[in-house]
């Protein structure tokens, strides 16, 4: 019983595995070729999951608990990603249910392998030791490149999840170079000891702070390729592109948080001692992420590719964060500028939800709605997904009344506390020049008259309301920001203001 | 005897006869990992890559029919950059063992008596690392997964037999009833 005890805070992860192997099990049964039980089972599995994360919360009350000789941690940013995390998969199982019905792409391993994912995140968001965050990392990215490919009647899914693969292990690979460089150095694997010797190490030589610096040179490239940075981003068009519509709103939402978490394991959590190195870099991603980013989607016609661009725009924008935590040594703005980072990772997981979750209402049989065209006259045909668009667009450009403003001010005003200036302004000129392609999108559903021979209506049922309330959220909490910000405000200061 | 297995490997015209003295090859390895007194190594040297990969190897040799001529055209040829590359690989090596092992005697510290590796290994995998070795144990249930999920095709012109069909058969399915008109001489 005590070990039970012990070990309560793995609890949501136990749940996760045990669900995902009976679920791998009870599908092999299933009759419906719907296979509405099985969906039935995983979101009632992600909901016990969320029931025993909030559990969780609530009796931790805020402290944060090593379990397995300190390679797990459960604190309250784990908390709240996993709790995000569930959400996301949950409305990705909604809104692409009757998609891959319509394509004969709905098998038991999309759901099997969605799960393990999820299980995969779940190990990076309470990694609390490099070889764990490694494992969980490649648990996820492992189902992502199956899930990819399992389209594979299409040559297009099979290019784009090889590419996603290879690219995916080079990154890996330097990931791994990294981790090999900081252990030689530390001579320990858990984050928190690498923090304490870091801090020494750096201060004691040159030299053994060179080899430091070499090994984050690899850990930044392996994390910028996760997250989708310039000039790491190479894969993003492609996959988003290539990838059935179902699997590409999977990867573009829910990793994002997982890759969040892990850079700031990484860096603020095991690295802070190079503070000023691993800023550095990231203000050049950042920057680099931005402008090509929103320039590049401006000429692009699809609209999954022109997505693939806005979320290399954005998770630059949400660098920004990231990098204006220490200043000079002082930590004082840190909570602030990180609880930012965290609140734009989450309001963008929700945009981008949305943004894929339209383009899945808006596809039939036979008809895949990725163009621009497709979306022309919409409102003329369905007014109130039309709405629903015009509220994510707004949001992804930053206008005011939504979610997507109070995020990009939260960051904004972080860096310009951070007297990062320069920076700031640039951010600013990129997301107007953004601006343009999300409000072309506006432009052709409201301004002009619908295509000849396509007809995008939105279905029906339980996705659509679901995607209601998904976008009327961000309008939500884009009136009302404190409530998310105020949350993520406290899982930043429980975690690591210590 | 490592060194002799590893060159007939690639010089054995046999393909057969190249993946046995592989095997030869790693039994030999294994047989240096236990000098060592890393008996766990040698055990798993033997029973992973000689017991499976090995013997998958050699099914896939004997099933392929490879034309070994065609293979061995242009052997010689890069022969040049496989000097050069070799050459460095050796220069690497003498140049990080020569000044440790040569220079400063021998100094790995005793073993205590009854000490086994195996033991100490299992010891942290299942107490220290288990959360690990757990999600080790989860990455490859997906690699099942989905190396089953992708390549798993019912094909419609395969012949199989459909057992529960079998038992389900009618008269009326397999025989058919036909009149004829009986003829006359």
């Amino acid at each position: 019983m005590l070990v039970l005890v012990n070990h309560l805070p793995v609890l949501p992860e136990v749940l996760l595995l045990l669900g995902a192997c009976v679920l791998m099990i009870f599908d092999l049964y299933a009759k419906d070729e719907g296979r509405r039980a099985s969906f039935a089972l995983a979101q009632l599995i992600l909901l016990a999951c969320a029931a025993a994360t909030l559990f969780i919360l609530w009796v931790n009350g805020g402290r944060s608990l090593l379990l397995f000789d300190r390679s797990f941690l459960s604190d309250a940013m784990s908390g709240v990603l996993k709790l995000v995390a569930y959400g996301a998969v949950s409305a990705a199982l909604a809104y692409s249910r009757r998609y891959l019905l319509d394509r004969g792409l709905l098998r038991g391993e999309f759901l099997t392998l969605l799960l393990f994912a999820l299980l995969g995140m779940m190990v990076m968001i309470s990694a609390n030791s490099f070889l764990t965050l490694y494992l969980g990392l490649e648990l996820l990215s492992l189902c992502l490149y199956a899930l990819v490919a399992l389209n594979r009647d299409s040559a297009a899914s099979t290019e784009a999840a090889m590419k996603y693969f290879v690219l995916g292990a080079l990154a890996s690979g330097l990931l791994l170079y990294g981790i090999s460089m900081i252990y030689g150095a530390t001579g320990t694997l858990v984050i928190s000891d690498i923090a304490a010797r870091a801090t020494s190490l750096a201060a004691e030589s040159s030299s053994s702070r060179m080899l430091l610096v070499f090994g984050l040179v690899f850990l930044v490239s392996g994390l910028a390729f996760k997250l989708g940075l310039v000039p790491f981003h190479m894969w993003i068009p492609d996959v988003y592109q290539g990838a059935s519509t179902a699997v590409t709103l999977v990867i573009g939402t829910a990793p994002k948080l997982a890759a969040f978490a892990m850079a700031m394991r990484l860096l603020v959590g095991g690295l802070p001692a190079l503070s000023v190195d691993w800023q550095q870099m990231l203000a050049i991603l950042a920057v680099l992420s931005m402008a090509i980013g929103n320039l590049t989607a401006i000429a692009q016609t699809n609209l999954k590719r022109m997505l693939a661009y806005s979320t290399i725009a954005h998770m630059g924008f949400m660098l920004l964060g990231l990098m204006s935590g220490v200043v000079g040594g002082n930590r004082l703005s840190a909570v602030d500028a990180y609880g930012a980072a965290m609140f734009y990772t989450i309001v963008y997981v929700l945009m981008s939800l949305g943004a894929f979750g339209v383009l899945l209402l808006l596809s039939r049989a036979g008809f895949e709605c990725e163009r621009l065209e497709d979306v022309k006259g919409l409102n003329r045909r369905d007014p109130w997904l039309a709405f629903l668009m015009l509220v994510l667009m707004f949001s992804m450009a930053g206008v005011p009344p939504t979610a997507g403003f109070y995020a990009k001010f939260a960051v904004l005003s972080a860096a310009v506390q951070a007297g990062q200036i320069a920076i700031a302004v640039t951010a600013v000129v990129f997301s107007l020049i953004g601006a343009f392609y999300y409000l072309r999108v506006v432009k052709l559903m409201y301004f002009d008259d619908p295509a000849q021979g396509v007809s995008a209506v939105g279905q029906r049922g339980g996705a659509r309301l679901l995607l209601s309330a998904n976008g009327l959220s961000l309008l939500l909490i884009g009136i009302l920001p404190q409530t998310l910000m105020y949350v993520c405000l406290q899982a930043i200061q429980y975690s690591y203001a210590r | 005897m490592l060194l002799v297995a590893a060159l007939r490997v690639i010089t054995a015209r046999n393909p057969v006869h190249a993946a046995l003295y592989l095997v030869l090859a790693f039994f030999n390895a294994s047989g240096l990992w236990l000098l060592l007194r890393a008996e766990f190594l040698a055990i798993t040297l033997v029973l992973v890559y000689v017991g499976a990969v090995m013997v998958l190897f050699l099914f896939v040799v004997m099933m392929l029919d490879i034309n070994l001529e065609q293979l061995r055209e242009g052997f010689w040829q890069n022969l040049p950059l496989a000097v050069v590359v070799g050459g460095v690989m050796a220069f690497e090596m003498v140049a990080v063992l020569a000044g440790r092992y040569f220079g400063s005697a021998t100094s790995t510290h005793a073993v205590p008596a009854g000490y086994s590796n195996t033991r100490a290994l299992g010891r942290v995998l299942y107490t220290q690392y288990v959360y690990a070795f757990e999600i080790a144990a989860v990455i490859l249930l997906v690699a099942i997964i989905a190396a089953i999920a992708l390549t798993l095709r019912r094909r419609k012109d395969t012949k199989g037999q459909d057992p529960a069909r079998q038992v389900a058969v009618r008269r009326e399915d397999r025989v058919r009833m036909v009149s004829m008109p009986s003829e006359k001489e």
